[in-house]
């Protein structure tokens, strides 16, 4: 295990040559700081709520990783102080999905400080979020001696076909795709690293019913206190050392734990799923994007009458997705 | 001018140290301030330097506290010392942290003290009736050393308390000291404090509690039992732990339930809960109600987290609680029924069931095509569905979901060994499942079936073998369901009774009598059937005996309404 993260270590190294710095605002990091990761190819238009989301939330500084868009993310994050952005034309795929570059970054600025790695479609959701901001989860797993945080990816999709929840810029993805699956979930252990695998949700049951194997997996790790000898192994499903991946009590209890609303299934959706299946830039060859496509994704309509409405983060707790532990 | 001084350990957060300070001085208590020894210097000299124009505000020598070690004992008697020769007015020293917050005006805390001149507030038990140690120690915190702090060093810790214990090491006990322990943050009179810093056996005390762990929760609680004159024994700071022994953090949601608790002080607070320190600092308010300290709903609150981390909740399997085989605690969230042939049995008796017990009567979901919903859906709460395949992904996660999923209402559902036996040894050693096997009535779909005698001989056979290694888990040691088998032979000859006592443990119709009865499907020809398996070698045991012209009950005793004398 030790020479798997150090293998990983050495290719973030390798592939971070491939990133060439486009504003560099990482000077105004100050200890303590909590930071943001995020890779993003063509998400402009989510770009204005997700900023002001985490910054809501206390984010201190976002380091951003542009895979080449030709949107307008450029122009749009340049001279925002707390941003932080980074460029590269190569490969999504070969650099690990992405995790390459973000091992890199992490392992360079983020050393001592609690780094969230989220993507621009994905929103932390943690207990006491409406009340507490980040800083006071922080502080508290500082104080327990906790290293790694774990939040489950939700996915959460509007009510009608997909093409027809037009989402505008700005807008908070919520208004238009508000519900979720609240208990349809698998898990089990994966033995190699000691994270859970965790799958099921509404694309499991529309786009993988016949293959739930392949469906996508849902845990995930996104707040870590860093270290540089830290590496993430794939996406941010699991992490190097193995004791990281320990988010989950195996004693009967329940330890703390929130959650990532996965506002994917807007409009963008079917564009997204073309592009990115003409790309083949996805995980196991795209077999996601495939799926959606054999389903003509964009009309399909992910609601069913046992579709929860997403209110607040005390649902999710009560509904046994996330809990808030021994936090009160 | 007021008869109590403030002993204040700070450590971090001092901006929000030095406004506590401040409004205890503005309410004329005189502070004395412990720094660790653990700040910079330079942070030092510029908090000293920020509080100097307050004349009430005094610094003490320094000395480094580590947590759980001699340090932190070491800075308060610094603290108290000085309080006590520089303020002659004090009557009462109260020993306070740099993230303790006054909840009730200064004056009440000072006019609540003046009340009470004699007592001392100080929590002290002894050892053997308090269970809230951490790591096992408890009576030997007081007889063995300890001089590696547990955070830092845990490994030669931990050694070093193996080896003690290896070798019997046990330390004698200063004569005249029963060990207490207690909150260590207490309030002392001038009295009991002098007496216990000017003791002629201090330097004795002191060598002894250098090396018990955690000797700030024993040294002043053991001590205060040899001088004071009237222990109160509880402590005027809500402080409130968890499980591993760290302090419960206050955050600016919790600003009602502070101010109902009544308490004087409360820690830890969130340095940066400003509405906190905003609402209780300015001294505006000043309600006056002149209670008792009540932190009773506080205490409610925090005893919930603890037991949701350390215990959680039953039947739940999430991404932050997923327990091994055997630490469940409980394997499901509720209670509920498996029935095994008496669909194939009884013609009507799903709808039969719904009717009599008013809860979800499934079909059988978990067989082969697809799990069989009530009233034939596809979906069900939790957007689970019928999908074998999804459902096979994970059979028993299948089953927890849908009975985590319909918590408050009661699941029934049917199975037999057409279906998938994976969740075999879930419900065998689920003490919430109610399981009623009626074993062989497999045999009666086949008996009305129109296939092949070496088909329906090959099909029996199959079945039956699936059906008895189930019923030898049901049987096994292992099993905590409540199960009940009978053969079929048996259950035809009565059935009511049983069916009585399994509806009545559901529970919806206590004591009364099933107005009405399931139908039996037709059997005539059912001995003939068997014993034309038996002709053919294959040997279906699993119904009991039937004779080859068997009659069911019901065609011998015609007139007779089924009913059940308890």
């Amino acid at each position: 295990m030790r020479w798997r993260r150090k293998r990983r270590l050495v290719r973030c190294l390798a592939k971070s040559r491939q990133l060439s710095a486009i504003q560099n605002n990482t000077a105004r990091i100050r200890p303590g700081d909590v930071l943001l990761f995020s890779t993003l190819r063509n998400e402009k238009i989510r770009l204005p709520h997700f900023l002001r989301y985490y910054r809501d939330l206390g984010v201190d500084h976002f380091l951003i990783v542009d895979n080449d868009s030709s949107d307008g993310t450029h122009e749009f994050l340049s001279g925002q102080k707390d941003v932080s952005l980074w460029h590269t034309d190569r490969s999504y795929r070969r650099a690990a999905f992405g995790v390459d570059w973000l091992n890199h970054l992490l392992r360079k600025y983020a050393h001592g400080h609690w780094a969230l790695v989220v993507d621009p479609d994905e929103f932390f959701i943690y207990p006491f979020c409406d009340t507490r901001p980040i800083r006071a989860l922080t502080d508290w797993l500082d104080n327990t001696s906790v290293r790694s945080f774990g939040a489950m990816l939700i996915d959460i999709y509007p009510k009608g076909p997909l093409d027809q929840a037009i989402y505008s810029e700005g807008q908070d993805p919520l208004e238009i795709a508000r519900w979720f699956d609240s208990g349809n979930y698998t898990i089990r252990k994966n033995p190699t690293y000691g994270n859970l695998w965790i799958q099921g949700g509404p694309r499991a049951r529309t786009f993988f019913p016949d293959n739930p194997a392949k469906a996508p997996a849902l845990n995930k790790i996104p707040l870590v206190k860093w270290n540089r000898r830290y590496a993430y192994v794939s996406s941010t499903h699991s992490l190097l050392p193995r004791g990281l991946n320990q988010v989950y009590d195996q004693w009967g209890g329940e330890k703390t734990s929130g959650a990532l609303l996965h506002a994917k299934f807007l409009h963008t959706f079917a564009e997204k799923a073309e592009e990115e299946l003409s790309r083949g830039q996805h995980y196991a060859g795209s077999a996601e994007y495939r799926a959606y496509a054999e389903q003509s994704a964009a009309s399909t309509d992910l609601w069913c009458q046992w579709s929860e409405k997403y209110i607040n983060w005390r649902q999710l707790e009560i509904l046994g997705l996330m809990s808030k532990g021994n936090w009160a | 001018m007021s008869g109590l001084g403030i002993v204040m350990l700070a450590h971090t957060a001092l901006d929000r140290a030095e406004q506590v300070a401040r409004h205890w001085t503005a309410a004329g208590c005189p502070v004395v301030i412990h720094l660790d020894r653990k700040v910079p210097r330079r942070v030092f000299n510029a908090f000293r330097k920020s509080l100097a124009n307050d004349p009430r505000i005094r610094f003490c020598k320094r000395h480094t506290c580590n947590w759980g070690t001699w340090g932190i004992v070491k800075a308060s008697q610094s603290a108290s010392e000085m309080l006590l020769s520089e303020f002659p007015e004090v009557r009462h020293a109260y020993l306070t942290s740099g993230s303790c917050l006054p909840l009730r005006p200064v004056q009440e805390l000072i006019d609540y003290l003046a009340q009470r001149p004699r007592t001392d507030f100080i929590e002290s038990a002894t050892t053997s009736d308090v269970p809230w140690t951490i790591g096992g120690l408890d009576q030997e915190r007081f007889t063995l050393r300890f001089p590696f702090p547990w955070k830092k060093q845990r490994l030669l810790f931990d050694g070093y308390v193996a080896l003690q214990r290896r070798l019997g090491l046990v330390r004698k006990i200063p004569a005249g000291l029963v060990p207490h322990m207690g909150s260590q943050w207490w309030c002392l009179t001038r009295q009991t404090l002098t007496a216990i810093l000017q003791d002629p056996d201090r330097r004795m005390h002191d060598r002894y509690f250098r090396h018990v762990w955690i000797p700030d929760e024993s040294y002043y609680q053991t001590l205060a039992r040899l001088y004071s004159r009237r222990i109160e024994s509880r402590s005027l700071t809500l402080s409130k732990f968890d499980f591993q022994g760290k302090p419960h953090v206050f955050y600016d949601d919790h600003l009602q339930l502070l101010r109902r608790s009544d308490c004087f002080l409360a820690r830890k607070i969130w340095p940066r809960a400003d509405r906190l320190y905003q609402s209780f600092l300015t001294d505006g308010s000043g309600a006056m109600k002149r209670t008792e300290p009540n932190p009773g709903k506080i205490d409610r609150i925090f005893a919930k987290a603890v037991e949701r981390r350390t215990r959680g909740r039953d039947g739940l399997y999430m991404q932050s609680r997923f327990p091994r085989h055997g630490n469940e605690n409980g394997l499901t969230s509720n209670e509920y029924s498996v029935f095994q042939g008496f669909a194939e049995l009884f013609e009507d008796f799903q709808p039969w069931l719904a009717k009599v017990t008013q809860s979800q009567v499934h079909g059988h979901l978990f067989a082969p095509e697809r799990a069989e919903f009530a009233n034939g859906q596809t979906m069900m709460s939790g957007c689970l569905t019928d999908s074998a395949k999804l459902r096979d992904h994970d059979p028993t996660g299948f089953l927890t979901s849908v009975i985590w999923n319909t918590r408050g209402e009661r699941q029934c559902f049917q199975f037999g060994p057409h279906d998938n036996q994976a969740i075999s040894w879930l419900m065998a050693r689920d003490t919430n499942a109610q399981i009623s096997v009626i074993s062989g009535a497999w045999a009666v779909p086949l008996f009305h079936s129109n296939r092949d005698f070496a088909e329906l001989r090959r099909e029996a056979a199959r079945l039956q073998k699936i059906e008895s290694e189930h019923l030898d888990i049901l049987r096994s040691v292992w099993t905590k369901a409540r199960v009940r088998i009978w053969t079929m032979a048996e259950f035809v000859d009565s059935p009511m009774e049983p069916i009585q006592t399994i509806v009545n443990e559901i529970g919806h119709t206590p004591t009364r009598h099933l107005a009405e009865a399931p139908r039996m499907v037709d059997l005539d020809g059912f001995g003939r059937f068997l014993q034309n398996l038996k002709n053919q070698g294959m040997h279906p045991y699993l119904m009991g005996d039937f004779p080859v012209e068997f009659e069911p009950a019901s065609r011998r005793r015609p007139a007779r309404k089924p009913y059940i004398v308890q």
